[in-house]
């Protein structure tokens, strides 16, 4: 049967290799169909989705609408700053009212951990999370393994190395939760404060040393400190953490191989990554972007797919 | 499950060049012509035609594709679980050719209906016309008919015609399959 083993997608923590595959393959097709003089199929015409943000986004929102739009399924915005959310309305009001004008999807972004399960559990809508607090980010942690297959034929066996901030990233769970389930080999890369207590029964590795995790991996991927997430101080200023765990070009350019660096976006240039990295022919950042079209349009479609 | 078969050896080879002579008979020497085979079983079809035709016309290039019509059916929602996609493949401009699509069976006209849809994605080609090897005669769900038919076959809905390729199924057959 070719289907996923889950009504919703909350995590990646709820699929298995095969659910992961299903949607790669599909992926695929979908990403041959975005190179064609006409980008639609007319897959999803008779579904509505709502794309519902209560925080701020700037890819995700533009690729889940753009992916949408591709099905031909029928969108609705929704942003939490301009709603009724701000005068005092709970998250199942305002989603059973979005549902009251017959919704199919709801894909949601919320700054709390959980809010896409709790919501599962209390409406008739098939979610899809896009990212929840520092939880999870599963089409995410899929467009980025997607692009590491794409470059490398295969996820399995590969080395990769997540830096930053580990402590707030819901890309890095859900990365290592779907790059663990492909069989790479993970590790986590920062400072000791940013880098979770038990991440180790996580099945990863751990090193505080920028150019020795980079040295070990095939794959680099480079998040951003999340400012916003952070409500004490982590270590002493960005300045030094740009020197200790900032990629740059002298970097990259000593170490014994190529390897390919990525980033969930957005880019705090600079910072965690310079410029002349990001621009570089070593940087996969724009493909991840392209791809994430085509992986959410194969998670919607197979989603909207399973019989009601 | 009784099995009788409508079509194999030296009489499923002569179908197989009479449809290229038809075929020759109103598209000259392919110029402005292309064949399009419909995923999952049509390929191999098409693929038998193309290396037909190439003998009879030899020096003269064949443009054959591959069209997978699954985002255009229109079943989805409709099935237990969606119907995963496969490959197409169409290495050249179909805006203005006059396509021949391509399947192995014809049956309710559905398929061909998606398959018209998933086409008109790649441009508009002058003409459309429809090769099948079996067509299942009385059983249409829409105004569909084929230009060119290998055989026509009368049967019931709970039947099945089963298209074997040497390729895949190890033999060229045309098979009706029956309960009882």
């Amino acid at each position: 049967m070719h289907t996923l083993s889950t009504r919703h997608l909350l995590g990646i923590k709820d699929l298995n290799r095969q659910d992961i595959e299903l949607i790669f393959e599909t992926a695929d097709t979908f990403k041959d169909v975005l190179n064609r003089p006409i980008k639609k199929v007319p897959s999803l015409r008779d579904v509505t989705i709502a794309n519902i943000f209560f925080e701020n986004s700037t890819r995700t929102r533009l690729s889940f609408e753009l992916a949408e739009k591709r099905l031909s399924a029928d969108t609705i915005n929704f942003a939490a700053s301009s709603s009724s959310v701000s005068k005092g309305e709970t998250l199942i009001d305002t989603v059973n009212n979005i549902l009251a004008m017959k919704v199919d999807m709801v894909v949601m972004r919320h700054p709390y951990a959980g809010a896409g399960i709790f919501l599962s559990k209390h409406v008739k809508a098939q979610i899809v999370n896009a990212g929840d607090g520092a939880h999870e980010h599963p089409t995410q942690a899929l467009l980025d393994a997607f692009s590491i297959r794409e470059k490398y034929g295969d996820v399995a066996g590969k080395k990769v190395v997540i830096v930053g901030d580990i402590l707030h990233s819901r890309v890095a769970l859900s990365n290592i939760l779907c790059l663990k389930q492909l069989g790479a080999e993970v590790m986590v890369c920062g400072p000791t404060t940013l880098i979770p207590k038990f991440i180790g029964s996580l099945g990863v590795k751990v090193e505080h040393n920028l150019v020795k995790a980079l040295n070990w991996c095939d794959v680099a991927n480079m998040l951003r400190i999340q400012l916003e997430r952070q409500d004490i101080k982590y270590f002493p200023s960005l300045r030094e953490y740009t020197m200790l765990y900032g990629l740059n070009k002298q970097i990259l350019d000593s170490l014994d191989k190529e390897i390919t660096v990525m980033h969930p976006g957005p880019i705090n240039r600079g910072v965690e990554i310079t410029s002349d990295v990001a621009d570089s022919k070593q940087s996969i950042i724009l493909d991840q972007v392209e791809n994430g079209v085509a992986v959410r349009m194969a998670v919607l479609y197979l989603l909207a797919g399973q019989t009601q | 499950m009784l099995k009788s078969t409508l079509l194999d050896g030296q009489k499923f080879q002569i179908t197989i060049q009479r449809l290229c002579r038809q075929l020759i008979e109103n598209h000259n020497d392919f110029a402005n012509s292309v064949i399009i085979g419909i995923q999952p079983r049509g390929i191999y079809l098409a693929k038998h035609i193309a290396e037909e035709l190439q003998k009879i016309l030899p020096g003269k290039s064949i443009l054959q594709g591959d069209l997978d019509i699954t985002f255009f059916r229109d079943d989805f929602r409709r099935r237990e679980s969606p119907l995963l996609p496969n490959q197409t493949k169409i290495d050249f401009i179909v805006e203005g050719k006059k396509v021949i699509l391509m399947d192995d069976v014809l049956w309710t006209g559905r398929t061909i209906r998606a398959a018209m849809d998933a086409l008109l994605a790649f441009g508009r080609p002058e003409k459309v016309e429809l090769l099948v090897l079996v067509d299942r005669r009385y059983s249409r769900h829409l105004p569909v008919a084929a230009d060119y038919i290998g055989i026509e076959v009368d049967s019931i809905a709970s039947q099945k015609v089963v298209v074997s390729w040497k390729e895949t199924d190890g033999e060229d057959k045309v098979t009706l399959l029956s309960d009882k």
